[in-house]
């Protein structure tokens, strides 16, 4: 080795043929026989209490089957919140029931209260038209600050809108306020992460099929994690028991973390299913994603950086609100808290960090994980203060990060916000990213964009992310109420290729390429004869799914595990076939081999003889050739890394143009490299979006005014630049096996504050003061701080 | 109903057809061409994209009615005769310009609408083009170089991997 298709290998995607030539089969894509429609009825008030609803002209229409509402499932459970967050005080969050369809109250726009299944799509939607909802709409509560101190409630039953008031690390309170009130200097920042909409191109979907002869139920759902679905669906909502439910994710058109979570419209359409006995499929509309898929971001911080004289950082401390919408979706509490608070010390030495997070209950759409989630938040609060304390101290913005980088040598290291960082060098992520980005030409660069008439802005940003979102014990102590494990089988079939059958989920990652690659390496044997299974729970093992980078670095170490189990068997059977004691066995470009000797047998000859065992030591050797291993980590992976954007600003307009943006990241060893970069592209198509274009928007009666793509502006082609992806200052994970760390949100979090430190130098360098400005930063926003500054 | 005539993807095709389906849903539904996708009901994704009379034409936007008598082509109908994938295929495979593939149908019928049109495109005219095909996996990086490697242009200045 290195093979041409092993670790390393920039291999092409085989999963691509099939989308190339339109043979892709996702969840719309499939139709049953006898299949029936699901329309739901939604709210278009955000907040109101259901007088009544009546169905009876509806159920008259033609086509129609069956109607639902609220009060068909009052005897089932509601969609949990995946993790239990504890105030300050000790009081558990309050954890209000979502049920499956609206009963007693709509909480937000699109919030469903009754579905109706038809023959065809058409005659479901008008029958939800003749459905007569008499619903009292209530004042709506939208912006945070109002919540928590008005009178007007989204759960009436709790008696306040905050979920939870939350301290990171409340032990560390008093000494951080200490350090900041003694501190030389302090630098304080008030700023919107502003709410977004995921916007997977492929609209949720959902198909339920029941057979009665044995109770069995097939759910096809666009899904990141099909056995966490079927386990809230089971354990937490309907009862259906495990056994009894197959969920399958197909090929899933994105996620970015939209996906992650189950929604009652796959309750809905299972119940159907078995009412009817017949096939249920719902599909939403782009208006449905965006007012029931949940949102991401949307928090509203203070942050404050204290230094002493010479610029070393003593303490960061934060106040944050944080919306969850209306209703908790399954991570809406970690991603705040624990994925957010614990990396509040960035890549610094910073002795004292403390972090307030209060959540807050409004009448939107439920706000949950979206590519980073609560990482991208937190690098973007430090990483602007930061920017704003260099400016104030008269510091170059690079040698202020540098001066409280953690050094190589320092770990592993103990943040001030609680985690152990297994490895990094920030400062050679730096060197490199000044290097390949031409930091030094800068200069001049800026004096070509004048001589146009427009402002250049240099903008920065060092990141580190806990990802690879996993040890169970870790997240247990952290509220998680499941385990965040991966797992694999590998099956090797008597004729010598292999079905790997894997927890994690592929909506774009390109499992299908790069696991068989690790396997491939491992037993020296083509790629192509490598096939990975995933998706479907009555096909893989009991996987954990696809989301906080955790793909490669938990189930890929799963596969390795597994592959390894196979490989000491086979050692066996081949120790077996050539009389020879397995300790004496080497494994070599798919050749088992005696040390020292030319006996051998190759891999395949292996397999067969594990599924043809004549002449077996049957007491010594079980038949068969197929191994299965739980992967759980001993810590999150880090990935860092360093980034930088050149805008270029028009000040007659306001309108601002990402000219060049660099990304630099550690992620460790690379089993992939065109996959890992087209990973970090995303990402900063995402990040860039967020920083320049990109807004959700609520009225003050609730209703959502950024509704569809000519509303929201998503990222085209013409808003975005070429990039300059490295990763060549890779520091391996020291403790999975492959030394691999997560990238697939990397992008996402190390672009936005980047994109608008950048935004922010360019405005100074043309004179204007302008110390901050909140994203979207949009035309508008930059011409009305450049006058007004 | 009403009867229509039309060829796809080389195929003479005949059925009846409510006024009100539109060529998308006829496409997927009737005729299970499923490659042909569904993202946004506003017109602006692209998702749906295919050829109508050798124009580049959303589906969604259309009634299946109105292409009675016309020649439309899907990604279904875009390999080479011998079943291998065509150029701009293979440039979106070899350059990694897609990843979930939702968008990738629709990428790809306008890609060779762009290439009609002009064989040798600019950067900034392929990302001017690319103005109703909305990805949200790519970044658009490796779509543009896609294209214009497709189109036969020297692409080594556009970063690599």
């Amino acid at each position: 080795m290195p093979k041409d298709d092993g670790i390393g290998a920039a291999t092409v995607r085989r999963e691509d043929v099939r989308f190339l030539t339109g043979a892709g089969r996702y969840t719309d894509d499939i139709k049953t026989y006898g299949e029936a429609a699901a329309v739901f009825a939604r709210s278009t008030v955000a907040n109101g209490v259901i007088k009544s609803i009546d169905t009876s002209a509806a159920e008259g229409m033609p086509g129609v089957l069956a109607i639902f509402t609220g009060e068909d499932f009052t005897e089932v459970g509601g969609n949990p919140a995946g993790w239990l967050i504890n105030s300050r005080d000790g009081t558990p969050m309050h954890e209000p029931k979502r049920p499956v369809l609206a009963h007693g109250k709509v909480r937000h726009v699109g919030d469903a209260y009754a579905a109706v299944i038809a023959e065809t799509v058409e005659q479901a939607k008008n029958a939800v038209e003749a459905i007569e909802a008499d619903i009292e709409e209530l004042p709506a509560v939208v912006n945070m600050k109002d919540a928590l101190s008005g009178t007007d409630y989204v759960h009436d039953e709790i008696g306040t809108n905050q979920c939870f008031d939350w301290g990171w690390i409340e032990d560390n309170r008093e000494a951080t306020d200490a350090a900041i009130k003694g501190a030389h200097h302090v630098t304080t920042l008030e700023l919107v992460n502003n709410r977004l909409v995921p916007n997977a191109m492929e609209p949720r979907c959902s198909m339920a099929q029941y057979n009665r002869a044995n109770d069995e139920y097939i759910l096809h759902t666009t899904s990141q994690n099909p056995h966490l679905t079927r386990l809230l669906i089971s354990a937490f909502v309907l009862g259906i028991p495990e056994n009894k439910l197959t969920v399958i994710a197909p090929d899933v058109g994105g996620g970015f973390g939209s996906k992650i979570y189950h929604y009652g419209e796959e309750a809905l359409v299972l119940a159907a299913a078995k009412k009817l006995n017949r096939p249920v499929k719902w599909t939403a509309d782009r208006s449905e994603s965006f007012l029931t898929d949940a949102h991401g971001r949307d928090h509203v911080t203070k942050i404050e950086l204290a230094m002493d004289a010479e610029g070393n950082f003593l303490a960061f401390r934060t106040e944050t609100y944080a919306n969850v919408g209306a209703y908790l979706s399954n991570f809406a509490t970690a991603t705040p808290t624990f994925l957010h608070g614990t990396l509040m010390a960035g890549n610094y030495t910073v002795p004292n960090v403390y972090v307030n997070v209060k959540a807050v209950f409004t009448n939107t759409a439920p706000v949950d994980a979206y590519r980073g989630a609560g990482r991208p938040e937190a690098t973007y609060s430090l990483e602007r203060v930061i920017d704003k304390a260099a400016r104030e101290i008269g510091m170059d913005p690079i040698a202020l990060r540098r001066q409280n980088f953690i050094k190589p040598d320092q770990y592993p290291f103990a943040s001030a916000a609680g985690l152990e960082y297994d490895s990094g060098n920030y400062d050679a992520l730096m060197d490199r990213m000044e290097e390949v980005a031409d930091v030094a030409g800068f200069a001049e660069r800026r004096k070509a964009s004048e001589a146009k008439g427009l402002l250049r802005g240099f903008g920065v940003n060092a990141y580190i992310e806990a990802c690879g979102i996993a040890p169970s014990n870790l997240v247990g102590v952290l509220g998680s109420r499941v385990g965040l494990y991966d797992a694999a089988t590998v099956r090797v079939n008597a004729t010598g290729n292999l079905s790997v059958m894997v927890g994690a989920h592929s909506h774009g990652q390109g499992h299908e390429t790069a696991f068989p690659q690790v396997v491939a390496e491992m037993l020296g044997i083509d790629a192509s004869s490598i096939d990975i299974v995933h998706g479907d729970t009555s096909k893989i093992p009991f996987g954990m799914g696809t989301y906080g980078s955790r793909s490669l670095a938990v189930c890929g170490s799963a596969v390795v595990r597994a592959t390894e189990k196979v490989i000491n068997k086979a050692k066996k059977i081949a120790g077996h076939m050539l009389e020879a004691s397995d300790s004496d066995i080497e494994l070599k470009d798919g050749m088992f081999s005696v040390a020292g000797t030319d006996k051998s047998v190759s891999f395949g000859e292996v397999a067969l003889k594990a599924y043809i065992p004549h002449n077996f030591p049957l007491e010594d050797i079980e038949p068969g050739l197929e191994e299965t291993a739980f992967y759980d980590p001993a810590n999150f992976t880090y990935p860092s890394g360093a980034y930088c954007c050149e805008v270029e600003l028009d000040p007659e307009t306001g309108k601002v143009r990402v000219d060049r943006m660099t990304a630099v990241d550690d992620f460790g060893n690379v089993i992939n490299p065109m996959i890992v970069t087209g990973q970090v592209h995303g990402g900063l198509g995402q990040g860039i979006g967020q920083a320049l274009l990109e807004n959700t928007t609520y009225d003050e009666n609730g209703q959502l005014l950024s509704a569809s793509y000519m509303d929201y502006a998503m990222p085209r082609a013409e808003d975005l630049p070429f990039y300059t992806v490295d990763h060549s200052q890779g520091n391996p994970c020291t403790h999975n096996p492959l030394g691999v760390k997560g990238c697939g949100e990397a992008g996402a979090i190390g672009s936005p504050p980047t994109v608008v430190n950048a935004v922010i130098d360019a405005m100074q360098s043309g004179g204007k003061n302008v110390t901050h400005i909140d994203m979207p930063v949009s035309p508008h926003r930059v011409w009305s701080a450049m006058q007004n500054a | 109903m009403t009867k229509v005539t039309m060829t796809i993807n080389g195929k003479s095709v005949e059925a009846n057809v409510e006024g009100n389906t539109l060529l998308s849903s006829f496409l997927r539904e009737d005729r299970r061409l499923t490659g042909t996708h569904i993202g946004c009901d506003t017109s602006q994704c692209g998702a749906c994209l295919v050829h109508v009379n050798g124009r580049a034409v959303k589906s969604c936007t259309m009634f299946a009615a109105e292409a009675d008598g016309a020649e439309v082509s899907t990604i279904e109908g875009q390999a080479n005769a011998d079943g291998t994938m065509n150029v701009i295929q293979q440039a979106f495979q070899e350059h990694h310009g897609l990843q979930c593939g939702f968008c990738t149908p629709g990428m790809v019928m306008t890609t060779a609408a762009l290439l009609k049109d002009n064989p040798k495109p600019t950067e900034a005219e392929v990302r001017a083009y690319l103005e109703g095909n909305i990805c949200r996996c790519t970044g658009y990086h490796n779509i543009v170089k896609a294209i214009m490697a497709a189109s036969g242009q020297d692409i080594s200045a556009i970063a690599a991997e």
